[in-house]
């Protein structure tokens, strides 16, 4: 199992949601997570209910079993000072080049400069261990940029020690690297069952393989239930109105009469029929197209009362269920 | 920016379709007919629509006679197919197949933001310097996308198609950024930074070390371009000063553009149009858009919500649906366990059990059940029904009868399968409709939250549709519902479902 566990997927398929599940999957017997948010959107504290994160790691939840999560929202620019304090004794000069703009400049503007700090921070995480010699996180999980950046995101070292062809930003950026290509790393892509996010899914990961990055697992987001299957979908085009509406009286929603309460129903409730129909069509052909991938697919149903922390655990267990962890 | 029209006739509607909810509607057509509109930026988080929104609006406006032009940043690859954008080239093209009775035309071209940069340099500077710039390392990953320079280039695109006022209007996607505000954040960045100290530091040492006044500075200098040469490696150093200097002298107004664009945002012709799917972090990032817009005096015309799920059943609330579903689940089991010898029963009884059935449900129900409700509403009904009823089984029993001699087998074999499987799919059409109005409840609290927050805010629903869009006739129907002013979504107060509240 990949020690860094990296999270990525289309706007709106809800990545951020299942780099947390799983960093709680992962959390197992004394197991302890660090969960890495890199964009500054502050969606892990909202996720987890708790107040915005600073830059610096805290446990946010306890998982069944008694691991641990930790959080840190990685800010660029604390994390450059940092760097510059920790390998160049700089913390002074931090301040100058800040009141220079340069720090703004490198974070901001600098061709990857932030990327790298910021991969380069996860990747420290990875490789930190404790006076004892032992790993300090068994598992860092990165809510990744979305599918769209992510090769570009994670390839950023490679561009970055092209520029710099010397000095410690070359050897930070190829240590970096080396870790990000290597199987202690993995890129899962968050998906759903329909056709842009599985079609930007396909992109990407034929994208990570020509940069070598190692893909990992697709998870399919927010799945709805299957309420009626093929065999029932071909009843609701061949039963009559009437039946229909016989039935619903029946069942206690009023008259099935034209224009009773029951007999009502029966055109939106077909006409919902045949939504779900269309949309049961395009899951299927979906669902193929991922599975012709060639990659581990897992699914995670859709919450019919919304995100929230329950519901976080709930999708965890899911995916131990599923060997994610 | 058509408060006036979209006031009055909001309040016309009012009246008859008695909307108690204070969540204005957002009127789009006369925003897209106005001339004075001259621009429309549609943003909002990833996986929202955008795109297919501003496409959508464009075509829209220029099938009601206006010459459109749509900037789109990074558009699903089928979508761009739909409008024959599918190859980058950087300039606006035709698109073919409108409806252009009413004079109008669309142009539509997606951004190539290397390009875009290349040009400029091409425009600015002389051809050597120019071919320096572009030559240079430190250009070439700067140009091909990193932080900011999408949306800078987003933003230039969008002041070069205006000040070529080819169009009437210039509708613009933003590109999907970490952050859904960098598209104005990044110009000024990139602006104060190529006009800032950092880079007269990096260019200047030459011009400062002549003046005596200026040696401690130069000391600073030294100790800085000591510490960037340790950080970077020398060369890095080296490529980013001769990049510097060359932007320096070429693109002396660099801020200068950056704020005229900024302005133009800001200028009465534009509109904002926020753009969110009824989700929390889709919205709560409209919410602060909405918010950052206010505070940079932006004009925002409204928030665009798609993908918003309706249901012409709505009355049915989801609690009543799944009770409804029970009974028939019930019904069955009756019927399979005990029922064999009642199906063999004459039509006169067959008649009279279907009477009957309606109110076993309710007793085999627990107490405190959503059928409590269902029942009262039920006797009324039933009350009101009978003799309707009666016309409707005789009608169903004609019916059955002209089945059955079409199919000899099914009535005397197995009229009980026939039943239980129309049994089973009321069930489950009722267990869809439940999980429908679940989803809508859930919608309808995301909604609510922001409009409590933003009740100024005008808001246009857009009915979800089962699939993606590929051709212009899905737009132009996306632009239809963009313009329908139909809340998808019953308001709070109305219907039985009290869903949430």
């Amino acid at each position: 199992m990949s020690r860094l566990q990296v999270v990525s997927g289309k706007g709106g398929t809800g990545k951020t949601t299942v780099a947390a599940a799983l960093a709680l999957a992962l959390a197992t017997e004394g197991k302890r997570t660090l969960l890495v948010e890199v964009e500054g959107r502050q969606g892990i504290a909202q996720l987890f209910e708790t107040e915005a994160l600073p830059y610096e790691e805290r446990k946010i939840a306890v998982a069944p079993g008694g691991g641990e999560v930790f959080a840190l929202a990685i800010d660029p620019e604390l994390a450059l000072l940092d760097y510059l304090q920790m390998f160049y004794k700089l913390g002074g000069a931090g301040r100058a080049l800040k009141k220079l703009g340069a720090i703004d400049f490198a974070t901001t503007i600098a061709p990857g400069l932030r990327d790298v700090l910021l991969t380069g921070k996860a990747c420290e995480a990875v490789r930190r261990k404790d006076k004892s010699g032992r790993f300090v996180y068994d598992y860092v999980v990165m809510d990744a940029p979305p599918t769209g950046r992510i090769t570009r995101f994670l390839n950023v070292n490679d561009e970055v020690a092209g520029l710099a062809k010397i000095g410690p930003i070359h050897n930070q950026a190829q240590a970096v690297m080396r870790v990000l290509k290597s199987a202690e790393t993995a890129v899962h892509l968050v998906t759903l069952l329909e056709e842009m996010p599985v079609q930007e899914t396909a992109d990407g990961i034929a994208e990570l393989r020509a940069a070598r990055l190692p893909v990992g697992r697709v998870i399919v987001n927010m799945v709805r239930p299957e309420v009626l299957d093929a065999a029932e979908l071909e009843l609701v085009r061949s039963t009559p109105r009437t039946a229909v509406a016989r039935s619903l009286s029946a069942a206690g929603l009023g008259g099935a009469r034209r224009g009773g309460h029951a007999e009502r129903l029966v055109d939106p409730l077909l006409r919902q029929a045949e939504e779900y129909a269309e949309r049961y069509a395009l899951e299927h052909e979906q669902r193929a197209v991922l599975g012709e991938l060639g990659l581990p697919l897992h699914e995670l149903p859709l919450l019919a009362e919304g995100m929230d922390l329950a519901g976080l655990y709930e999708l965890a267990t899911e995916l131990r269920k599923q060997g994610m962890s | 920016m058509s408060p006036e029209p979209a006031l009055a006739q909001e309040g016309a509607r009012e009246g008859t379709r008695h909307r108690l909810s204070p969540a204005r509607v957002l009127d789009l057509d006369p925003l897209l007919d106005d001339p004075k509109t001259r621009i429309v930026v549609c943003c909002g988080s990833g996986g929202v629509g955008k795109t297919t929104t501003a496409a959508a609006l464009g075509l829209r406006a220029a099938e009601r006679g206006r010459k459109v032009v749509v900037l789109t940043i990074d558009p699903a690859r089928r979508l761009a197919q739909s409008m024959g954008i599918d190859s980058l080239d950087n300039v606006p093209r035709r698109v073919k197949g409108i409806e252009d009775a009413a004079g109008g035309e669309l142009h539509a071209m997606m951004l190539d933001m290397k390009r875009t940069f290349d040009e400029i340099v091409e425009a600015h500077a002389d051809p050597e310097r120019a071919a320096a710039i572009l030559g240079n390392p430190f250009y070439q990953s700067l140009s091909a996308g990193f932080a900011g320079t999408q949306e800078y280039m987003a933003m230039e695109k969008l002041g070069q198609l205006r000040a070529r006022d080819e169009w009437d209007l210039i509708v613009v996607d933003t590109p999907p950024s970490r952050s859904a505000l960098d598209f104005l954040d990044a110009p000024k960045r990139l602006g104060s930074f190529l006009d800032g100290r950092l880079i007269r530091l990096l260019t200047a040492p030459a011009k400062l070390g002549g003046r005596a006044g200026m040696k401690f500075l130069n000391v600073g200098m030294s100790m800085m371009t000591g510490t960037l040469g340790k950080l970077l490696g020398g060369q890095l150093l080296k490529d980013v000063q001769t990049f510097v200097a060359a932007m320096d002298t070429t693109f002396g107004g660099f801020r200068t553009r950056a704020d005229a664009t900024y302005k133009l945002l800001q200028a009465p012709g534009t509109a904002f149009l926020v753009v969110a799917a009824p989700e929390r972090d889709a919205l709560r990032e409209a919410a602060y858009f909405v918010e950052r817009l206010a505070a940079e005096r932006m004009p925002l015309a409204g928030l665009v919500l798609n993908r918003v799920h309706g249901s012409g059943a709505a009355q049915l609330s989801a609690e009543r649906a799944l009770a409804a579903a029970e009974n028939l689940d019930e019904r069955r089991i009756v019927d399979q366990d005990g029922g064999k010898a009642g199906l063999r029963n004459s039509p006169d009884t067959y008649g009279s059990s279907d009477h009957a059935e309606p109110s076993a449900p309710a007793s085999t129900s627990g107490p405190g059940s959503p059928a409590t409700e269902a029942a009262t509403e039920r006797a009324d009904d039933t009350a009101a029904d009978t003799a309707a009823d009666d016309t409707a089984a005789a009608d169903a029993a004609a019916d059955d009868a002209a089945a059955d001699t079409a199919d000899g087998t099914r009535a005397t074999d197995h009229p009980d399968r026939a039943d239980g499987g129309v049994d089973e799919l009321t069930a489950g059409l009722l267990r869809l409709h439940a999980e429908r109005m679940q989803l809508l409840s859930r919608e309808r609290r995301t909604r609510d939250r922001f409009t409590a927050l933003h009740p100024e805010v005008a808001v246009a629903e857009v009915a979800a549709l089962p699939g993606d869009v590929h051709d212009l006739a899905g737009l132009r129907d996306i632009g239809n519902r963009l313009a329908a002013n139909r809340p998808e979504l019953p308001e709070s107060s109305e219907g039985p479902a009290g869903a949430g509240a």
